[in-house]
């Protein structure tokens, strides 16, 4: 049955594409490239110039790039799926010896989809924000920040060489910092987008020892001239203890891969940097949906996927990426379980579901993984933007005890999260259902670890139905704890908010049939995918994780709508248990203690006792010494002319006596 | 021939006379009169290096030594007249408005 | 015979110029050095340059040091006058130089001269005086319209600086008058 399902989904939309793309073949479409993020830019650049005269009128600017944007992503993408594919240098930066850096573009099928991923969730994004930062005083600011993010996102995607997807790496992450603090009064906010750049700064170190890396056995940082010359350096050791005097040879491939998934490991929030992710949500909530659900996290499932070449030579690499992803993807639905601000609940389930991804990297099931990025954004997008739409209609309120009742007064927004709350539990027919499905399969079929990791991933499961249906249950269900001063104002917000919401929740199950791992699957030859997914294993995960997601939807309406007091008995019976989930396993509390305070007190330290002592009292004792060597020169100064002519007189029995004796 | 160097010793006697008068007296008059004889020992060198090399260029130097010492003369005691006026007192000690 | 003239001129040039220093009352100092000037007029002629013994003689003593006297009387000096207090390093550096100028001219054996080839001081017919014209009115001749400017510049700044407000007229440049300190 999942065989006929899959082929029937897959011929059927590989005909519609191919067919549309032949009458595109004549058109040259090379020039079409660079606009994609040029339009973002632009309106970057005007907003951000021009923002103090354009005000409130910022979206006539921002929404037509960021659709046409979107529209060109579509013409690439079918011309990438008829077979088109293409990698050139746009301008070179500088040469110097054997480096030669440049911006280029490398497009071919996973950039195309990631293209339309970024395009698609932006532009929905944009239209949001018209609603939802209404009235806002950096309303323009706002927009401007979205759109240069948007560029980033879209150069990274198309980058052909690592460094300059690392510059775009880099963008992302500051485009994250600006956006998260956009309410900059706000100390939280401020401290949170800190975290995030700083956090984030963490796993780009070792990306960027990746990157030195790389050069150095490569000679060269482009994709094209890795890849080919991979297989030959893939025995090549490296003796890592050298500079301190032992030995302990590696593999470089393992280490090139090993730091570069560090990067991945900041970027897409894996166990142990996952802290910024649940804090950015100080950030409006469009952020939180464009950047922090479907692109800028992904961006570390996209450079694992990328560089599936290098990956698939190091199976050391492979298995670290796999447990890291593995352990994220339990502790981040753990932790889901016990938070009472929707958004939070939202951003654990996310760093849960990117971890998935990254498990399914590790194990070789590339395709796989990117599908799950691809429903999981639309899914996980439309999740965020509902939370917002219910947020903006209680007046930003966010703690999930003060609501409930809300699923008479906000119809669209409840029909549409409980579309992708259903998405999200892997609900059959929806399109995380196929991409789970598919993600599952795909690991069970990758050995032991494999094997190990399916079941932490049916469990998991089990735990993200239970706990979106906790959120949709206790928001929309049951007795309404709102503000009473509130209650009165809750409506439906305006269509510029509820029309993406519709759109995105058509994705949620749309993006299930257009036959992904398909188009993917040819990029990633070694990828276990193809063959697994017929056979009784396959039948038989699917079966368990259709119970699982009916499962934990059965457990939370049992625990939430007929029995409301079980929730607190459960929380005074396992206390310990639950207030470590409930603290977030107390990671932040350790990292404080471990790294933010010593790092504080070697500050300060060396602010007071080197920067006031040392290097102020070095510059100001110059300036004394020069004072003091002038105060001393001064006296000679006596104002009387016959102790000048002194002075002369002197000076000539000095020249005298050195004629005389020199 | 009176030699050289008696000539030399001379004009340098009277030099250094006119140098530590500059610098010991305290009238200012007495200054001036101390640079005049510093001008008239070079004078002297001049002349006597004019005869025993035969050139006229040094007496020609002479005459304009001589020229520029009434010219400075007459400024000099030009100033020394102003400034009495303006602090009746000729002690250069009293002279300090350039101190620090 | 020279050798006589040479001891009385330069012993009483010597003894003049110490006097001018040392003596305490400023018309005493002038009249040193006037019977000073004239000595050296005395060592000119006797180094056969008759002509600047004459002009020593008119500008020197008799317009600059003149002009001295007229000063020291108008400004009707008192007689307390003590030497500055640096004496004892103006004696060493003054002791010092002398008997450097000593080494110098013995050690460094000058002695006899060294005869060069250059324009008589009197070519055989022309005086000194026609020797002098000779030489200031063709090849130094721009040094001496030079030094007539600067006896112009210095004729008019001596009046400025020496003017006396006369009631009614306006000076031009304002002495300040501060207070005797």
């Amino acid at each position: 049955m999942v065989n006929v399902q899959c082929s029937m989904r897959g011929r059927y939309c590989g005909r519609f594409i191919q067919h549309s793309s032949s009458s595109i073949e004549q058109y040259s479409i090379s020039m079409t490239y660079e606009f994609i993020p040029l339009l973002p830019l632009a309106s970057f650049l005007i907003l951000g110039l021009f923002g103090h005269w354009i005000k409130d009128n910022a979206h006539l600017v921002a929404v037509p790039a960021v659709l046409v944007s979107w529209l060109l992503s579509l013409l690439v993408f079918f011309d990438v799926a008829g077979g088109h594919q293409t990698s050139f240098p746009l301008y070179t930066w500088l040469t110097s010896g054997t480096l030669d850096i440049h911006i280029g573009f490398s497009i071919d099928r996973l950039t195309a989809v990631m293209l339309l991923l970024v395009t698609t969730v932006s532009s929905l994004v944009h239209i949001y924000t018209i609603g939802y930062m209404r009235g806002d005083p950096g309303y323009a600011r706002f927009f401007s920040y979205i759109a240069l993010f948007t560029f980033s996102m879209l150069m990274l995607v198309m980058a052909d060489n690592l460094l300059q997807l690392f510059i775009f790496w880099e963008a992302v992450g500051l485009c994250s910092y600006l956006l998260i603090g956009h309410w900059y009064e706000k100390p939280a906010a401020c401290a949170a987008a800190t975290k995030a750049f700083v956090v984030n700064r963490v796993g780009d170190f070792g990306f960027l020892l990746g990157l030195l890396l790389v050069w150095y056995s490569f000679g060269s940082l482009d994709y094209q001239e890795i890849f080919p010359r991979a297989h030959e350096s893939a025995s090549d050791l490296i003796n890592v203890l050298g500079p301190f005097g032992g030995t302990w040879d590696v593999s470089v491939l393992t280490l090139i891969c090993i730091l570069l998934f560090t990067g991945a490991v900041g970027k897409s929030a894996q166990v142990p940097l996952h802290v910024w992710l649940p804090d950015a949500m100080e950030g409006p909530t469009p952020i939180s949906a464009l950047i922090h659900a479907a692109t800028m996290v992904t961006a570390g499932v996209f450079l694992v996927a990328r560089l599936a070449p290098l990956y698939n030579l190091s199976p050391t690499a492979m298995t670290v990426v796999a447990i890291t992803g593995g352990i994220t993807m339990v502790v981040g639905a753990t932790i889901a379980l016990t938070q009472t601000d929707i958004k939070r609940v939202v951003a654990y389930s996310t760093v849960s579901q990117l971890g998935y991804m990254v498990m399914a990297c590790g194990l070789g099931a590339y395709a796989s993984g990117m599908y799950h990025l691809l429903t999981h954004g639309a899914f996980k997008a439309l999740l965020f933007l509902g939370c917002g739409s219910v947020i903006i209609a209680l007046h930003h309120e966010q703690d999930m005890r003060r609501m409930g009742g809300l699923k008479d007064k906000l119809p669209v927004t409840y029909w549409t999260f409980v579309i992708g709350s259903l998405a999200l539990a892997g609900f059959p027919l929806t399109s995380g259902f196929f991409s789970k499905d598919d993600l599952l399969i795909s690991a069970w079929s990758a050995g032991p670890l494999g094997q190990c990791l399916t079941v932490l991933g049916l469990v998991t499961a089990l735990m993200t139905a239970f706990y979106s249906f906790r959120l949709v249950f206790v928001v929309f269900w049951g007795p309404a704890h709102v503000d009473p001063h509130r209650a009165d104002h809750v409506h439906e917000p305006s269509k510029t908010m509820t029309i993406p919401l519709m759109i995105l929740a058509l994705l949620s199950i749309a993006t299930g049939y257009l036959g992904i791992p398909e188009f993917l699957g040819p990029m990633f030859e070694t990828g276990a995918g193809g063959a697994a997914h017929e056979g009784g294993a396959a039948i038989g995960i699917m079966a368990v994780a259709t119970a699982m997601g009916l499962l934990g939807i059965a457990g939370a309406y049992y625990v939430y709508v007929l029995n409301p007091a079980l929730p607190d008995r459960f929380a005074r019976q396992w206390q310990s248990l639950y207030r470590a989930s409930l603290n977030k396993w107390y990671v932040d509390e350790a990292y404080d203690r471990t790294i933010v305070r010593p790092t504080f007190f070697a500050a300060t330290e060396l602010w007071k006792r080197v920067d006031v002592n040392v290097v102020d009292g070095a510059v100001n004792g110059v300036a004394r010494a020069i004072a003091w060597g002038g105060w001393l020169l001064r006296l000679m100064q006596s104002g009387q002319a016959q102790h000048y002519a002194l002075g002369m007189a002197l000076g000539v029995v000095v020249l005298v006596t050195m004629y005389l004796f020199l | 021939m009176i030699p050289l160097s008696y000539y030399l010793i001379l004009s340098g006697i009277v030099f250094l006379t006119g140098v530590v008068g500059v610098l010991l007296r305290r009238n200012i008059i007495i200054i001036l009169l101390s640079v005049e004889l510093m001008l008239n020992a070079t004078n002297i060198n001049f002349v006597a290096f004019s005869q025993y090399f035969h050139d006229v260029a040094g007496q020609v130097f002479v005459f304009f030594a001589l020229t520029v010492a009434a010219a400075e003369v007459a400024v000099g005691l030009a100033i020394i007249i102003a400034l009495y006026r303006a602090k009746s007192t000729i002690n250069i000690d009293e002279l300090q408005l350039l101190k620090w | 015979m020279e050798l006589a003239f040479f001891i009385y001129f330069a012993g009483v040039i010597a003894a003049t110029s110490v006097l001018v220093v040392a003596t305490r009352n400023p018309i005493y100092s002038a009249i040193a050095l006037l019977i000073m000037f004239f000595h050296v007029a005395g060592l000119y002629v006797t180094l056969h340059a008759e002509f600047l013994a004459a002009v020593q003689i008119i500008v020197y003593a008799g317009a600059i040091l003149v002009l001295y006297l007229f000063v020291v009387m108008l400004l009707n000096l008192r007689q307390d006058d003590r030497y500055h207090r640096q004496w004892p390093i103006a004696a060493a550096v003054g002791v010092t130089l002398v008997v450097e100028a000593l080494i110098l001219t013995v050690m460094k054996g000058w002695t006899t001269p060294v005869v060069a080839a250059g324009t008589e001081t009197t070519v055989g017919g022309t005086s000194n005086a026609g020797a002098i014209g000779d030489v200031l009115y063709s090849t130094y001749l721009f040094p001496f319209e030079v030094a007539s400017l600067i006896l112009l510049v210095a004729m008019i700044g001596a009046i400025m600086l020496a003017k006396k407000d006369i009631g009614g007229d306006e000076p031009k440049i304002n002495i300040q008058h501060s207070e005797p300190q």
